[in-house]
């Protein structure tokens, strides 16, 4: 019978982790920027979840190290998020567009 | 340690763990395709929420219910909604008719091409033939995970992280000062 192990969600995060990374490197939206960053963040969940399970297996029922660091990571997506988008809404109302390349207010 | 695949009584044994595992990633990967790859920011959105939903049973599939359960309230029910009213401040019919991709698209694929190859490079090695990281089948019953993880976050004599916790805690406060200067028109 066919099981699913670690490995598996390892490699969903993976492939979520590369999906975000192109998300952040080649899309013009900071909007979409924002989202592709919360993808990553959540390949990361996953993988913490599913090494907290394999750790469970080892350590018993109570080791649930990777559970307890996913939750901080939500924490701080939350953090990240709203002062990502108070930024955006401060650059928005100064230059009236939402692209990343024509953010050069800092530039010299 | 018990023998694998040994079900504790009490548990469930899982049920059609492969199917659904497969289901939900499919459904997780193409709403990532999907939200890197729609122009209208709020067709973004609404694949990003499909994906969380997604993470969230498998959450729930690996045991952890109270991650699933922050998952679905404090991610699809809160950062999303916090995203869906900036969307909506910001006018986003003009950002529709630009160029949707920047000018390093190419160097950008060919950066996370590679980063691809280092993860498969990672993923394959096998030590004296066998996987690098083996499953864990042990099952346990999830009636007692809320209160586990609380063990650890708040406890006097096991809880490890209470520190971290307060410190979480700054942090949210500091990102709310940060986030109302920063909406603020005029300080």
């Amino acid at each position: 019978m066919l099981h699913i192990t670690t490995l598996h969600y390892l490699v969903l995060g993976a492939a979520l982790f590369l999906l975000g990374v192109i998300g952040v490197l080649t899309r013009r939206n900071v909007v979409i920027v924002l989202m592709s960053i919360e993808l990553i963040l959540n390949a990361v969940n996953l993988n913490l979840v599913a090494f907290s399970r394999y750790w469970q297996g080892i350590h018993g029922p109570t080791a649930l190290h990777g559970q307890v660091f996913a939750i901080f990571v939500i924490t701080d997506a939350a953090a990240e998020a709203a002062v990502g988008l108070g930024i955006l809404i401060a650059f928005f109302r100064n230059k009236e567009t939402v692209n990343v390349d024509e953010v050069n207010l800092l530039k010299w | 340690m018990n023998p694998a695949g040994m079900i504790p009584a009490g548990t469930n044994p899982p049920v059609a763990t492969p199917f659904f595992f497969y289901l939900l990633a499919a459904i997780m990967i193409v709403g990532g395709v999907m939200v890197i790859t729609r122009k209208n920011a709020v067709h973004s959105a609404m694949a990003l929420i499909t994906t969380l939903l997604a993470q969230a049973a498998l959450y729930l599939m690996l045991y952890a219910p109270f991650v699933a359960g922050v998952q679905i309230i404090l991610y699809a029910g809160g950062i999303m909604v916090l995203f869906l009213f900036v969307i909506m401040l910001i006018s986003i019919e003009r950002a529709e008719k630009e160029r949707q991709f920047n000018k390093q698209w190419l160097v950008g694929i060919v950066a996370a091409a590679a980063l691809g190859g280092l993860f498969i490079a990672v993923y394959t090695t096998t030590t004296k033939g066998r996987a690098l990281f083996p499953e864990g089948r042990m099952t346990y019953g999830e009636t007692q995970n809320t209160q586990q993880i609380a063990a650890l976050l708040f406890d006097r004599n096991v809880g490890q992280y209470m520190f971290a916790f307060e410190i979480a805690s700054l942090l949210l406060l500091v990102a709310i000062i940060g986030a109302v200067v920063m909406a603020k028109k005029r300080i």
